[in-house]
């Protein structure tokens, strides 16, 4: 639903809380600014914020109730390279991937909005690429671990709970980068095809085709990344 | 004429948004089965929920000749009983009410009552039953696998949940938990949409404080579902781990047979954390909803304006933001920090206030109020009865001291059932009777109704109200059988028996009601546009039933609050949202004006 259109009435509202006031004793809308689609994907990632909690927590509580000592992550996440032994090295490359393609993203909604389509599809396929290449050295690390004999019901290093956290977490985390990946590589095949220019309606909702499905995605991108944050100071970084 | 002031006549803005785009159906599959209308959908989730509701009534009569006749029925062995249980109150609590309040009333009528065309996005609404149905598909099937469904009781607590010698240890807990999980997957479609349509697609005047008070229940209990059903999807994805992968989240060391198992180290009471983080913001998705449509019940069939609307719709959302701080009152039993009892006695007692207060408009709004006794309002004022009495009883097991002897006896069973079961249920019929001639065009049978009010009422007093009294005595819940024991009297059994009775005849009852439900679709009389004279938009459409898009070629414009009946200088005892200025009293009467 486009509402960008319709904005008359707007600027005369006064600034600041007693806006924010207005708005909510207002009729229509509460959130005079966003459209549907937006508010919907806001609050869908704070019900996605509570999972993420939920797994976080529970792995801090397994974490003290284990009688086993918990494995060191910065030794078990090290790699050799070149004969040097370097601590968290493929974590801290992932997370540098990932926060990149956050600012790749950014770049992507701003093109959007001034309908540069060749440079928004190009932005976000750089992004959606990071996010495969950062699935990529996931899956990279899950076999590392593997073949050292991490498993969700064991590992050698000591606590088992250290393997069942680290599989459902970061899987349940790379599980949501696939899907923003996949969503990435629709939207920009849509931008691509001018269906955001002409308004095209979509192929299963039927509803018109617009420039803000970027920046609706961008939302989704930034939160998966901003978990990633929580996850690397929380599990990998603890 | 304060009513008159509450909005009237002040200007009103234009529209902020374009019409909506409205996917229309094309021929009988996408009008009646694949439906995108949320009208259609709020009806195949109520069906659904009943149908699936009525298996665990089914439950409900097998458990009570269990306890009731112990030893009659040998199919009934244990094992079966345990499982009963748990389906019984599993279905009962997510698959019935969640479903039929949210999914069910809240599809149906938060788009009539807010003055849209549809919900938001129609297609993810139209997901979301088919991922429900899916889910009620699964946890069926776990009926017909080997080993049965899980016997874990309700709160499917590990480790006892996924071990040898739980029924239903096989394949029955883990169609629950994926089932659990496409629920929450399918709830959270439906959440989304029932959440923005209530905040950016109400029509021109209708604020949030001229939402009837239904809307606000429905929306204040989804946001707190959108809340509290990941913890338990969270709960559930780590059981299943545990159960399938061998992990142990929830698995302490554990010795079975004299063998030890491999699991170790997990904490059962995190999965207790994790459930009741759900589980008790759960019970108030069930009992906002209720408390909103029975405000809507009262008001119209006592012809009154609801007493304290701001009050009502503050204590609605205060309720709803300390539900999530009191969930630890379900382990009082599980040990846990002295401290932490101590501080989720006070904010469980806190939560008193708020549902007194709305207790008490409830009745002020009866007050004397012109009350049309008919079934709607029979139900609704028997919510009330029934959620004061299960209400009171909280306020025992609240207290830390009081829950400890009194948990896990029949004591706990009366009180949920009474307050969350029987209440909100009570609202569920008095909803359908209230509503059904919009969503049908004809009455449900009064004599019927009546008839169905007064056997589910007194059966439901008569078999709670004796379990309170059993609690007391020491009974413990989820046993199969009580056998000798010294605490217990004989005629403690013979209570038993007449409660398994009374359970029969209300389950009766309720076949009289979907008897009349088929019945009145053909028979019943017609009911016109508005046969409650009722003021809410959903009163207000051009055709009955509201047909595709609701409002035909003009949205309704809202100038006043729900609220409006008997307002002093008005022609009619009630003025619906949508008029402008009630016509004064000479003028609707064709007196001369001088």
């Amino acid at each position: 639903m486009d509402t960008a259109q319709l904005e008359h009435g707007t600027a005369t509202r006064p600034q600041g809380w007693p806006g924010v006031v207005a708005d909510w004793s207002s009729d229509q809308r509460s959130f005079k600014g966003a459209s549907w689609g937006k508010v919907m994907m806001w609050i869908f990632l704070l019900s996605d914020t509570f999972i993420f909690s939920c797994f976080l927590l529970s792995y801090m509580t397994v974490r003290m109730s284990t009688t086993e000592p918990w494995p060191n992550p910065s030794e078990v996440f090290a790699l050799e390279i070149g004969g040097v032994h370097l601590p968290l090295i493929l974590i801290a490359i992932m997370t540098f991937v990932l926060i990149s393609s956050s600012g790749t993203m950014a770049m992507a909604v701003n093109c959007a909005y001034r309908r540069d389509r060749r440079k928004t599809a190009a932005l976000m396929l750089v992004t959606a690429l990071f996010g495969a290449l950062f699935v990529g050295m996931q899956a990279f690390e899950w076999s590392k671990l593997i073949h050292e004999g991490v498993r969700p019901w064991e590992n050698p290093f000591g606590a088992p709970q250290f393997g069942a956290a680290f599989f459902t977490i970061t899987g349940f985390h790379g599980t949501h980068v696939t899907i923003g990946v996949i969503i990435l590589l629709v939207v920009a095949w849509k931008v691509l095809r001018g269906e955001f220019d002409d308004q095209r309606p979509g192929f299963l909702t039927g509803r018109r085709g617009r420039y803000e499905m970027v920046e609706i995605a961008g939302l989704y991108w930034h939160f998966v990344d901003l978990v990633w944050v929580f996850i690397f100071a929380l599990f990998y970084l603890w | 004429m304060s009513e008159l002031a509450h909005g009237t006549g002040s200007h009103l803005p234009a529209a902020e948004v374009p019409e909506m785009e409205l996917p229309h159906p094309h021929g009988w599959w996408s009008t009646y089965v694949f439906s995108q209308d949320a009208k259609v959908i709020g009806i195949q989730y109520s069906f659904t929920a009943l149908a699936i509701g009525s298996v665990a009534l089914v439950l409900s009569w097998l458990m009570r000749l269990q306890l009731g006749f112990p030893g009659t029925f040998s199919f009934i062995d244990p094992q079966a009983y345990l499982q009963f249980i748990t389906m019984h109150g599993m279905i009962m609590v997510v698959y019935l009410l969640t479903a039929l309040f949210l999914g069910g009333f809240g599809n149906y009528l938060i788009p009539l009552m807010l003055g849209a065309r549809d919900m938001v996005f129609p297609f993810v609404n139209m997901l979301s039953y088919w991922v429900y149905l899916l889910a009620v598909l699964v946890l069926v099937a776990s009926f017909f696998v080997p080993g049965g469904p899980t016997g874990a009781g309700w709160t499917l607590y590990p480790p006892q949940a996924i071990l040898s010698g739980t029924p239903g240890r096989e394949w029955g807990i883990v169609l629950m938990l994926l089932s659990l999980c496409l629920f929450i997957v399918g709830f959270t479609m439906g959440g989304l949409n029932y959440v923005v349509t209530v905040l950016q697609a109400r029509t021109r005047g209708m604020t949030l404080m001229r939402m009837p008070l239904t809307i606000w229940g429905i929306f204040t209990a989804t946001v707190m579902a959108l809340l509290a059903f990941p913890a338990l999807f969270v709960g559930a994805v780590m059981m299943l781990l545990d159960r399938l992968l061998g992990t142990s989240f929830f698995m302490p060391t554990l010795v079975e047979m004299g063998q030890q198992l491999r699991y170790g180290g997990g904490s059962p009471i995190l999965f207790q954390h994790l459930f009741w983080f759900f589980g008790h913001p759960e019970v108030y998705i069930v009992a906002l909803p209720a408390f909103g449509i029975v405000s809507d019940l009262i008001s119209t069939h006592a012809r009154r304006n609801i007493f304290g609307y701001r009050m009502m719709v503050w204590a609605i959302v205060v309720i709803g933001a300390l539900s999530f701080v009191v969930w630890a009152h379900h382990m009082y039993v599980s040990g846990m920090n002295p401290w932490f009892g101590f501080f989720f006695a006070t904010t469980t007692l806190i939560i008193a206030i708020p549902t007194a207060i709305k207790v008490y408009n409830w009745l002020l709004t009866l007050w004397r109020g012109n009350i049309h006794l008919n079934t709607p309002m029979l139900f609704a004022l028997g919510f009330i009865v029934t959620f004061v009495n299960g209400g009171l009883t909280g306020l025992f097991l609240g207290n830390v001291v009081v829950d400890v002897p009194l948990s896990d006896t029949m004591f706990v069973v009366a009180h949920f059932h009474m307050v969350m079961g029987v209440a909100p249920v009570m609202v569920i019929f008095g909803g359908i009777y209230h509503w059904y001639p919009k969503v049908t065009g004809r009455m449900l049978g009064e004599t019927m109704g009546r008839i169905h009010f007064w056997i589910t009422f007194l059966g439901a007093y008569a078999i709670f109200f004796p379990m309170h009294y059993l609690g007391l005595l020491g009974m413990p819940r989820r046993y199969h059988e009580i056998g000798e024991t010294s605490f217990v009297p004989e005629s403690a059994h013979d209570l038993n028996a007449f409660i398994s009775v009374m359970a029969l005849v209300v389950g009766a009852a309720q076949i009289l009601f979907l008897f009349n439900l088929f019945w009145s679709l053909r028979r019943g009389r017609e009911a016109g546009p508005n046969p409650w004279r009722a003021t809410t938009l959903e009163w207000q459409t051009p055709e009955t039933p509201p047909g595709h898009g609701n409002w035909g070629r003009e949205l309704p414009v809202v100038y006043r609050w729900a609220y409006d009946y008997a307002v002093p200088g008005a022609a009619d005892d009630f003025v619906p949202q949508n008029q402008k200025l009630p016509p004064p009293l000479h003028v609707a009467r064709g007196e001369a004006t001088a």
